[in-house]
């Protein structure tokens, strides 16, 4: 690839009038030495992949091995249908989805790893929600996954995109910085804007830990998606109108670096403190354990 | 770059619930499937670390059956693995032990097909990717991200010039390549990954050559 930071990714794309998105299918050709039309091929199909985990999440059962969640996605989705939700239609909508693709993730369902499968709710969540909203073609959404992909590509270079190296940050954290990033390509925003709108997003979530119930990716890793949905249009509506990141966003993802090694291992996918360590938590993995057993 | 194109973003396509205990588990069970070069009738699996203590939860059981069953990380057929196997006739055997300095995510695969066996360790690094770190004995290192040959040979003086030239011959670039041996002129194995994918003809040839005892052609993409 042609660029290590945001900055430079910024530079090519003012450089040769490209959107992130053309700049990140060009140098992905040339990496792999397939076609961009080969490129398109597997993300459409992984596209696919996320509007049926979407639908499956809000129309089949959910519920998880363990017993521990399905059924969220749900119960958000008909509430806004049937009443004035808090958020707004739009942004419950998207939080729906995030948690239906994440539901059908923890009920071991098909999804694409958006960057992970802990964190595959969000990027689904708002694209497929965006898209209905704004009838967009299929077409347009694939280049826009290249966009998220060129951001997490930063991200994963520069910092982490695993909970077990970096607390949620890296994982849910990054999603949503690549999700609102990609939002911004999508409507037309600037690549200057659309790198905004990543330090925006991420600084809203350094220094969160991954702490899952039992080990599990569900407690609170699913709500934690259907948030992250909600947070990537709010960081997407921020740059779009022009506010910026003080801090520029290739620092932001230093921090989360910085912040991610300082972690303690507890914190850091073990399930050994957070959340996961609370009376309760602690209750939920003594019966799994035993059923095991 | 520890991250080297955007499909290590965006992907892979893989059955819930985790990429590091779901999906890095399937391609692991796969990669020992695929150099055992048959059904196995026996499968004997050994978890270690956090897949010792989550595997159930996060049903890496089940990854790994499907992966020796020779299923990608997005077949559905996953969450049946145990019962398929069953019907297909192998036999498996779960079990959890300690390996001091081992990463977290690894595990041990034994799988037996009449009279060929096989052995691989490997460790699931995250998002989906994988580190194989030992077969049959031979400590080694390949994620299965390539088109991958695996070359069972004694050490001798020209195996691999032979190996190498026959793939510069098939204009079969060599991504990388490690070799282990038990001990001079001893027992040895190669490991070839290539950066396109490997022709028959070429296998034909490598198993062919002197002192190449056993050749698997490893490819899980």
């Amino acid at each position: 690839m042609r660029f290590r930071n945001l900055q430079e990714l910024m530079e090519l794309c003012e450089s040769e009038s490209k959107t992130i998105s053309e700049i990140m299918i060009q140098d992905q050709s040339e990496e792999t030495g397939q076609s961009a039309a080969e490129i398109m091929t597997v993300m459409t199909e992984y596209y696919q992949i996320m509007k049926s985990a979407v639908h499956k999440g809000l129309t089949e059962e959910t519920k998880s091995p363990s017993g521990l969640t399905g059924g969220d996605a749900k119960r958000v989705e008909a509430y806004r249908k049937r009443e004035e939700s808090s958020a707004g239609a739009i942004a419950c909508q998207a939080m729906a989805y995030a948690l239906a693709v994440s539901e059908v993730n923890a009920s071991m369902g098909r999804i694409v790893a958006t960057p992970t499968a802990g964190s595959c709710g969000i990027i689904p969540g708002v694209f497929v929600s965006a898209q209905e909203r704004f009838g967009w073609d299929d077409e347009h959404l694939v280049r826009g996954l290249f966009c998220a992909g060129a951001i997490g590509y930063v991200i994963a270079n520069n910092s982490f995109i695993s909970g077990a190296e970096g607390g949620c940050q890296a994982e849910v954290g990054s999603a949503i910085g690549m999700a609102a990033g990609a939002m911004v390509e999508l409507r037309g925003g600037t690549p200057e804007q659309a790198v905004h709108a990543v330090g925006l997003a991420l600084k809203n979530t350094l220094g969160l830990i991954c702490d899952p119930v039992g080990g599990l990716v569900e407690i609170p890793c699913i709500v934690r998606n259907g948030f992250g949905a909600v947070n990537a249009l709010a960081a997407a509506d921020m740059a779009l109108a022009g506010v910026r990141s003080a801090i520029p966003s290739d620092e932001v993802i230093d921090v989360m670096l910085e912040v991610g090694s300082a972690m303690p291992s507890r914190h850091r996918e073990t399930a050994q403190g957070g959340l996961a360590q609370t009376p309760t938590g602690r209750k939920i993995m003594k019966e799994l354990r035993a059923r095991k057993k | 770059m520890r991250f080297k194109n955007v499909f290590s973003i965006i992907g892979p396509a893989m059955i819930g619930p985790s990429s590091s205990h779901t999906a890095g588990a399937v391609r692991i069970g796969r990669f020992a499937r695929q150099l055992l070069g048959a059904e196995p009738t026996e499968a004997d699996i050994c978890f270690y670390g956090s897949f010792a203590e989550t595997f159930k939860g996060h049903g890496t059981d089940l990854a790994v059956v499907g992966g020796i069953l020779d299923y990608r990380t997005d077949d559905e057929r996953i969450r049946n693995s145990l019962q398929n196997a069953e019907e297909a006739g192998v036999n498996l055997h779960f079990s959890t032990g300690t390996a001091p300095g081992a990463h977290p995510n690894t595990v041990k695969i034994n799988l037996t097909s009449g009279e060929e066996r096989c052995e691989v360790i490997g460790a699931s690094i995250g998002g989906g990717t994988v580190v194989i770190r030992n077969i049959n004995g031979f400590e080694v290192k390949s994620s299965g991200e390539l088109p991958t040959l695996v070359v069972a040979h004694a050490d001798r003086q020209g195996v691999l010039a032979g190996i190498t030239a026959l793939f510069s011959k098939a204009d079969v670039n060599i991504g990388y390549i490690i070799t282990d041996r038990k001990g001079r002129t001893g027992e040895a194995l190669t490991v070839v990954e290539a950066d396109s994918a490997i022709p028959e003809p070429l296998i034909g040839e490598v198993t062919s050559l002197p002192y190449v005892s056993r050749v698997s052609y490893i490819h899980l993409t």
